[in-house]
């Protein structure tokens, strides 16, 4: 897909690039959101269905007649429970979790022109658990007052708080007469990381077996805690990023050439860093909050969808999206029906199913 | 990337998706199949979360109504061998818990997530809080609230007589030690690391119970030790917890020669105990404190 550069001036280079880039790939961009959302609405229902009480969606209509005054029915009751107030809200929230996760890792692979950029660069993920970890081990003696006023909601109020100051630390460090400097935010970023992890580790030492086991368990991710709470309290974020995401698709296409040829091209770079960034860390504060720290998602899934349909931002976006969400659909599925009654961290169920497929999808395509 | 390229791609995924589908439909008629069961509601069919649960339950006669455990529930073996296992005690599945079908829900006070335990308090089956405790009080109101639950007053009261007995004469051979000893309980013990039990642990509560001193008393919790802490604690007895993987036992540890430089260790007074017996804080609580006692002070054992 190389264009000659020849002698042409550089902003006509750039613009014959995008114009090449997103044409030749328009087809197979189509086809690739069509069937991710098949995909996706598929994995939706198959996270409706299937559960380890066996209640299926042929239960629908008794759980509704539950809902609506027949409360004298057991079965009916438990149909409700399981599909209404257990099944539903965790569809939702995975599928939050799991675009919110991938778009945000395509934004930040975007911004920085980095394969391997991940939202940890912005220090959302280490300051959302050094946030949460303090309030698992802290709840009972220094943090009690933040425990007691928020009960069972503190911990992801707290995460999702760690997460945005520390961005919004991050990019004040790095701001420099209202631009961003983009190599100290990544520099700045490993520091923060680095003392969000030594403080994290501070409070792990010093905590008891059971506070560092309830630790080690979110640290590797889970949708058991979904509620309907959670989903009113991640709505907002979902609707923000829906609306966002289109008006950021040309700023991210331009900066995929360097921020002078984005300049060039007459994208607002400084704005735009600003506005990537935030809305990468309230994603991910968001997701973290609710499901803890969820990893794979956020590299892999972009890099899946560029594999297939190239870099433009305007399939590359939606796409990772519905794939981010279908991914984890399916992960959760299967973490929590295959060593039913209990269940396994969603992470490592993600990791083990995708990871040799997105390696053969690598090795195969002879790219990254 | 050629147009073959992309065509083949496209038309992976388009496999991909249409796969995705068939196996959603196919898991929906599964789904459809094995219909949700009714409930028996003229026995009692319990969830044990907890291994002092599980074991008062055992020791009340209520083995056999007990559905299924946690992962803690390791005693008596045959409770996790024979029964399904619904996960670690903090991380439960709401869903996997409906899902054995229990009628009552006997869990320990630290059960969790929340949200798991709020939407298990909304189901059908009753839940049961059982208060954590690790004194003999505590242990005695574990075995009410359990016989409560399960409608056993009557074996209820027996156990809690015969516990009450157990806690009464340990602590009258408690009180004829004279000379404490001081006891190092090594939780783990790997590649030179070894971590041990601290004031605020179950190892502590037990050892206070066997009238012993903790000879780690100044750090909290379970922490690492450099060898050279443990020659300056100068235990005169090391407990070294079974069931730990890839750790030391307790002749091992004796051959470490920072180890073999304290009192413990010149006399050999090491010795592997298993964990769930010391630290489950169940009915057997006593006779762990015992057991201890018999160990460390043998003549005063004997003279009972």
């Amino acid at each position: 897909m190389a264009v000659d550069r020849g002698d042409m001036p550089r902003h006509a280079f750039a613009r014959a690039y995008l114009a090449r880039t997103t044409f030749k790939n328009w087809s197979v961009g189509a086809r690739l959101l069509i069937g991710s959302g098949v995909a996706l609405v598929a994995a939706a229902f198959a996270s409706l269905a299937i559960g380890p009480t066996g209640i299926s969606l042929f239960a629908i209509p008794q759980a509704i007649g539950a809902m609506f005054g027949n409360t004298d029915d057991v079965a009916a009751l438990q149909s409700r429970l399981v599909l209404f107030d257990l099944r539903l809200p965790r569809t939702l929230i995975g599928m939050f979790v799991g675009a919110a996760l991938a778009v945000a890792g395509a934004m930040m692979q975007g911004l920085f022109r980095n394969p391997l950029a991940d939202p940890g660069l912005v220090g959302v993920s280490a300051g959302a658990a050094l946030a949460a970890i303090a309030t698992i081990a802290l709840g009972d003696s220094l943090a009690a007052f933040w425990v007691n006023a928020l009960g069972i909601y503190a911990l992801p109020v707290s995460a999702f708080l760690g997460g945005i100051i520390t961005t919004t630390l991050l990019m004040i460090v790095a701001g420099h007469s209202g631009q961003l400097m983009m190599g100290t935010l990544l520099l700045a970023g490993i520091a923060f990381g680095a003392l969000a992890g030594a403080a994290s580790g501070l409070i792990a030492y010093a905590s008891d077996d059971r506070e560092l086991r309830d630790l080690t368990l979110w640290s590797m991710g889970s949708l058991t805690g979904s509620s309907w709470e959670k989903v009113a309290a991640v709505a907002p974020f979902a609707l923000i990023i829906g609306v966002a995401i289109p008006s950021l698709v040309r700023a991210l296409n331009g900066l995929l050439l360097g921020e002078a040829e984005a300049y060039h091209l007459g994208i607002d770079v400084p704005r735009a860093k600003l506005v990537i960034i935030a809305i990468t860390a309230a994603a991910v504060g968001a997701a973290v909050a609710v499901a803890g720290v969820i990893g794979f998602v956020g590299i892999v899934v972009p890099h899946f969808v560029r594999l297939i349909a190239g870099p433009d931002h305007r399939v590359l976006l939606p796409a990772t999206a519905l794939i981010g969400a279908t991914v984890i659909l399916a992960a959760d599925v299967v973490a929590r029906t295959i060593v039913a009654p209990s269940e396994l961290p969603i992470g490592i169920v993600m990791a083990i199913i995708g990871a040799p497929i997105f390696l053969h999808l690598v090795l195969r395509r002879g790219m990254l | 990337m050629s147009k073959n390229q992309t065509s083949r791609t496209a038309r992976a995924s388009w496999q991909a998706a249409t796969f995705v589908v068939a196996l959603a439909l196919a898991m929906l008629t599964i789904g459809h199949t094995s219909d949700a069961r009714a409930a028996d509601k003229s026995s009692l069919r319990i969830l044990s979360i907890g291994s002092d649960v599980t074991e008062i339950l055992y020791e009340l006669g209520f083995g056999d109504q007990i559905v299924a455990v946690d992962t803690t529930s390791q005693y008596p073996p045959e409770a996790l061998e024979n029964k399904p296992n619904v996960g670690y005690m903090r991380a439960l599945s709401p869903e996997g818990v409906l899902s054995v079908g229990a009628n009552l829900i006997l869990a320990s006070a630290g059960s969790g997530p929340p949200e798991t335990i709020r939407a298990l308090k909304a189901s059908s089956a009753r839940y049961v809080e059982v208060p954590a405790g690790k004194s003999a009080e505590g242990i005695l109101t574990k075995v009410e609230a359990i016989a409560a639950a399960v409608d056993a007053s009557d074996a209820g009261a027996r156990l809690k007589d015969k516990l009450a007995a157990e806690f009464k004469k340990l602590g009258q051979t408690a009180r004829t030690v004279t000379k404490k000893k001081k006891v190092l309980f090594v939780l783990n013990a790997t590649g030179g690391r070894i971590i041990v039990g601290g004031a605020g642990t179950s190892a502590d509560e037990i050892l206070r119970l066997a009238a012993a001193d903790n000879a780690a008393a100044n750090v909290t919790g379970f922490k690492p030790l450099t060898t050279e802490s443990v020659i300056a604690m100068a235990p005169d007895a090391i407990i070294v917890m079974k069931g730990g993987r890839g750790g030391l036992d307790a002749a091992e540890l004796g051959r470490v020669p920072a180890i073999r430089l304290t009192p413990a260790g010149k006399t050999g007074e090491l010795r592997d105990m298993s964990g769930v017996f010391l630290l489950g804080f169940g009915p057997r609580a006593p006779k762990a404190a015992a057991s201890l006692i018999a160990w460390l002070y043998p003549e005063r054992a004997g003279s009972q």
